[in-house]
């Protein structure tokens, strides 16, 4: 018998081909938090949903408590005392909170003892600090006590190790505070908590022992007392110092697009953008950096005309583009290639050649008097296909067969070809291989050079740092600076996107260096 | 040993072909099953409906009657379902448009001059089913109401509409108590083809080749295939998405109206009971087997109103209940659905455990 309560050995998953983790091994010891630190699509939910049961891996072992496990579902690693709270509940909306806790509880009877059930869910939510309203429904609930059920209904189920899937992210400070009170007293009581995040300071705050994931590897496991939060940043973005090396042409001084005082709401009704301004140049990329969710999609989707602002204006040259609702007008203005490039980008089920002309289907000579015109459709998509290299058997194709690189050209193809001057570009080469992810970068220094002003929004920075000319970093929606991408400090990025703000973060650096 | 799905990228042509022809057949094994447990020989029994469907002009005519209605309908839901509305409501916009052509019909031709009665009759039968299906558009649009759930239950408000009128206020007179209106004067009578055939299948088989030529020539048609196979991209391609829908009920309301004009100024030349005999709700099962295009309902309209003519057929000379046909239908709906999960996966068998699995392959 060991303190480890879990052991995670060689564990290699795939998806078509995609390798997400690639023989990670993951140790977590009795009472103690640890965090699983690192950028989207590193494979912390692939590896976390193995450990769940919610996906089997292609290869390796996993050990409870010492003994070797199998565990074919949810279910099965619920009886070794795993489970995970996943980003999205998993609670019934219109039913009571102590109805959700009774929910697929599989050792009930078939009339339960409501009131011996009550008793002890009453007296686990005091345990543990879990205050949760056990006679409202659950739409009624905050997102922190929605947490706190599924928390509570994994605990109830006799869960002593919990995964966390992003918990702080949706929460407010102070809920953050109370999850951080209620986990450290699931410590004191022997349980094990590991916590998958791409916050820095969420690793600092909670954590007992961090592992970096980076491209589905464990780049290392590290006591949080003995690294700082500019060390991690290194480990989860990989740089060791070495930066990409891209001549940086001068810039037009014409400014194509302006924006000025961007404000506007998220999906979930919370301020998503606060006052943001800055300006692109023709033949010039502005890059935003980010860690996921502070605002970049908020950004590109008020750009593009398809989120209402609260406040500001956005203007290409002279001519003001802001509105606040649907225009079709804008597309003739600012391309835009959107980061949902499967649902939003293009439309599966209908040919390339239908796809290509999305934006532009009401000009001539793609229609006359609302009749389509075939033949000059398929003349432009040929055209298009050809001079971007998509690879296709023809351009009636449903879009939908083409590999994500050549879907990614079709977008970028029917973009460029409405959009005179200026573009928005979002996670351009997310999910692509190295050369089709090479070939899109290529396509947008060429419109670059064609003078074109660019908005380059992604996650990753080596794309950011190759790319731009500029670099914006946006956390919680508020710029925390802009920098030459020639000058850019991959540490000062890394930390500017945790939320340190460009002035402020000299006197963090030095802190880091000090443990 | 494990059997896997596995998600496709696309299909073609001919696996969509096989799935449906897989699907009436599973179907059709289904009901022998079912004609086995009663004691009766299902290969006797199909041979029987088929001969009882297309065996002869007669029966071929009779199965005629009944696929231009289901044409209709049929052709009104599935244009409805491309841009993914789901009208369940074609039955009452059948009831309305019999009700907009029966008024025209017995109410007007005092006044109208008489060759212009019969347009008037049709385009009634349009308009009623079209504001009909406009209704639970325009609740959709202002109220954010589902239209599975209004259509749904509009159907229910046309026929009690409906059978106030033959029942009560439109009763004939003279009618010996028999529940229905006068005979609508013969201006009013749509033409015969022969029989009881009358143009309405004529009706069904232009508007088929004007909702290929509408979804498939038209930039209207493009945004409906747009929105109807993706609605983030047509507010990405800044389409008005309301407009279409209100466009599209109105015509799949208007199309199913016709099929309800077809029968009352086409085969009863009044109205009465037995407008409302399912040809809206049937429409659907028309719709999924033709995969929603035009050609494939024309084709579905035909082998649908077979299976139930021939059903009748069974009746006559097995025995049998007529509503074997239901049985039938259903079966073939339910097994065009299941048939979706052969496109959308391909189905492996797995030998070896996945833990046992290798990286490398």
């Amino acid at each position: 018998m060991s303190d480890l309560s879990v052991e995670m050995i060689a564990i290699t998953k795939t998806f078509s081909g995609v390798v997400a983790n690639n023989s990670i091994d993951l140790t977590v010891r009795a009472g103690e938090i640890h965090a699983l630190l690192g950028e989207n699509g590193a494979g912390k939910s692939t590896l976390m949903k193995i450990l769940a049961g919610a996906y089997q891996p292609d290869s390796g072992r996993i050990l409870i408590k010492g003994r070797e496990v199998n565990l074919h579902s949810p279910a099965d690693a619920l009886k070794q005392g795993i489970g995970m709270v996943y980003q999205h509940f998993m609670l019934v909306e219109t039913m009571t909170v102590e109805e959700n806790l009774l929910l697929g509880l599989h050792t009930v009877d078939l009339i339960p003892n409501r009131k011996k059930l009550r008793t002890e869910f009453e007296s686990l939510s005091k345990q543990y600090g879990l205050d949760v309203p056990l006679d409202a429904r659950v739409w009624q609930l905050s997102v922190g006590e929605k947490q706190r059920v599924e928390i509570l209904r994994l605990l109830h189920r006799g869960a002593d190790i919990l995964i966390l899937d992003e918990p702080t992210a949706v929460l407010t400070p102070q809920e953050a505070e109370q999850l951080g009170h209620a986990l450290r007293q699931m410590m004191s009581l022997g349980k094990s908590v590991v916590l998958i995040t791409h916050k820095l300071d969420e690793v600092m705050q909670f954590a007992d022992r961090v592992t970096v994931l980076r491209s589905g590897e464990n780049v290392v496991t590290v006591d949080t007392a003995t690294t700082s939060p500019t060390q991690l940043a290194r480990y989860m973005l990989g740089h060791e110092m070495a930066r990409v090396q891209r001549a940086h042409e001068q810039t037009g001084d014409e400014i194509i697009l302006r924006a000025q005082g961007l404000s506007a709401l998220g999906d979930r009704g919370l301020r998503a953008l606060s006052d943001l301004s800055f300006e692109i140049h023709k033949g010039e990329i502005l890059g935003i950096a980010g860690v996921a969710g502070n605002g970049q999609r908020e950004l590109a989707e008020v750009l593009a005309g398809l989120r209402p602002l609260q406040n500001g204006r956005v203007w290409i040259r002279d001519k003001d583009i802001t509105r606040n609702s649907l225009d079709r007008t804008v597309s003739q203005y600012l391309g835009y290639v959107p980061e949902d490039r499967l649902h939003m980008g293009s439309v599966p089920g209908l040919a390339v050649s239908d796809n290509l002309i999305l934006k532009s289907y009401r000009q001539k000579p793609f229609s006359r008097s609302s009749l389509l015109n075939f033949s000059a459709i398929k003349k432009f998509a040929s055209r298009m296909v050809k001079h971007f290299n998509v690879v296709t058997s023809s351009v009636d194709t449903p879009i939908e067969k083409l590999s994500g690189g050549n879907i990614q050209k079709v977008i970028l193809a029917r973009e460029i070809s409405i959009a005179p001057e200026a573009i928005i570009v979002s996670q351009p080469t997310r999910g692509l291989d190295v050369g089709a992810a090479e070939a899109v970068h290529r396509l947008l220094l060429e419109e670059r050079k064609q003078g074109k002003a660019i908005l380059l929004i992604s996650e990753d920075l080596d794309e950011l740092l190759l790319l731009s000319d500029r670099i914006m970093v946006l956390s919680g929606g508020v710029s925390m600076g802009t920098i030459p991408a020639a000058q850019a400090d991959i540490d000062e990025l890394g930390l500017m996107m945790t939320g340190v703000n460009r002035t402020s973060h000299q006197q963090m650096q030095s802190e880091g260096q000090m443990t | 040993m494990k059997l896997t799905l596995e998600r496709r990228q696309g299909y073609g042509q001919w696996t969509l072909l096989l799935t449906i022809l897989g699907a009436v057949l599973v179907a059709l094994a289904f009901g022998a099953l079912l004609l086995l447990i009663v004691g009766v020989n299902p290969i006797e029994a199909y041979r029987l409906m088929f001969v009882g469907a297309f065996g002869s002009e007669f029966a071929t005519v009779d199965t005629l009657v009944k696929a231009s209605p289901l044409l209709l309908t049929g052709l009104g839901v599935s244009l409805a379902l491309r841009a993914n509305i789901w009208n369940i409501g074609a039955e009452g916009q059948l009831v309305m448009g019999g009700f907009a052509a029966a008024g025209v019909a017995l109410f007007w031709s005092e006044w109208l001059p008489e060759p212009l009665l019969l347009p008037a009759v049709i385009l009634a039968g349009f308009v009623g089913g079209a504001l009909w299906g406009l209704i639970p558009a325009l609740l959709k649009i202002f109220g954010g109401v589902n239209e599975i759930v209004s259509t749904l239950m509009l159907n229910y408000v046309a026929v009690l509409w409906v059978e106030y009128l033959f029942f009560d206020a439109w009763r004939d007179p003279r009618g010996f108590g028999f529940p229905g209106t006068a005979e609508f004067p013969r201006a009013a009578w749509l033409p015969r083809l022969t029989g009881q055939l009358h143009i309405g299948i004529i009706f069904g088989l232009i508007i088929a080749a004007l909702i290929w030529f509408l979804l498939n020539r038209t930039t209207i048609g493009y945004e409906i295939r747009v929105q109807g196979k993706s609605p983030l991209s047509a507010r990405y391609a800044g389409i008005n998405v309301m407009r279409n829908l209100m466009l599209v009920m109105f015509l799949s309301g208007g199309i199913a109206g016709l099929a309800g004009m077809g029968e009352v100024a086409g085969i009863s030349h009044r109205m009465q009971n037995g407008l409302a005999v399912g040809y809206g709700f049937t429409a659907l099962i028309v719709a999924f087997l033709g995969r929603l295009s035009p050609p494939g309902v024309i084709v579905a309209a035909v082998f649908v109103a077979g299976l139930s003519v021939g059903s009748e057929q069974l009746q006559l000379s097995m025995n049998l209940p007529a509503s074997f046909a239901l049985i039938l239908q259903g079966a073939v709906l339910l097994c065009i659905a299941a048939g979706d999960l052969f496109l959308r996966y391909r189905v492996r068998l797995n030998v070896r455990p996945p833990s046992q699995q290798m990286v490398a392959e």
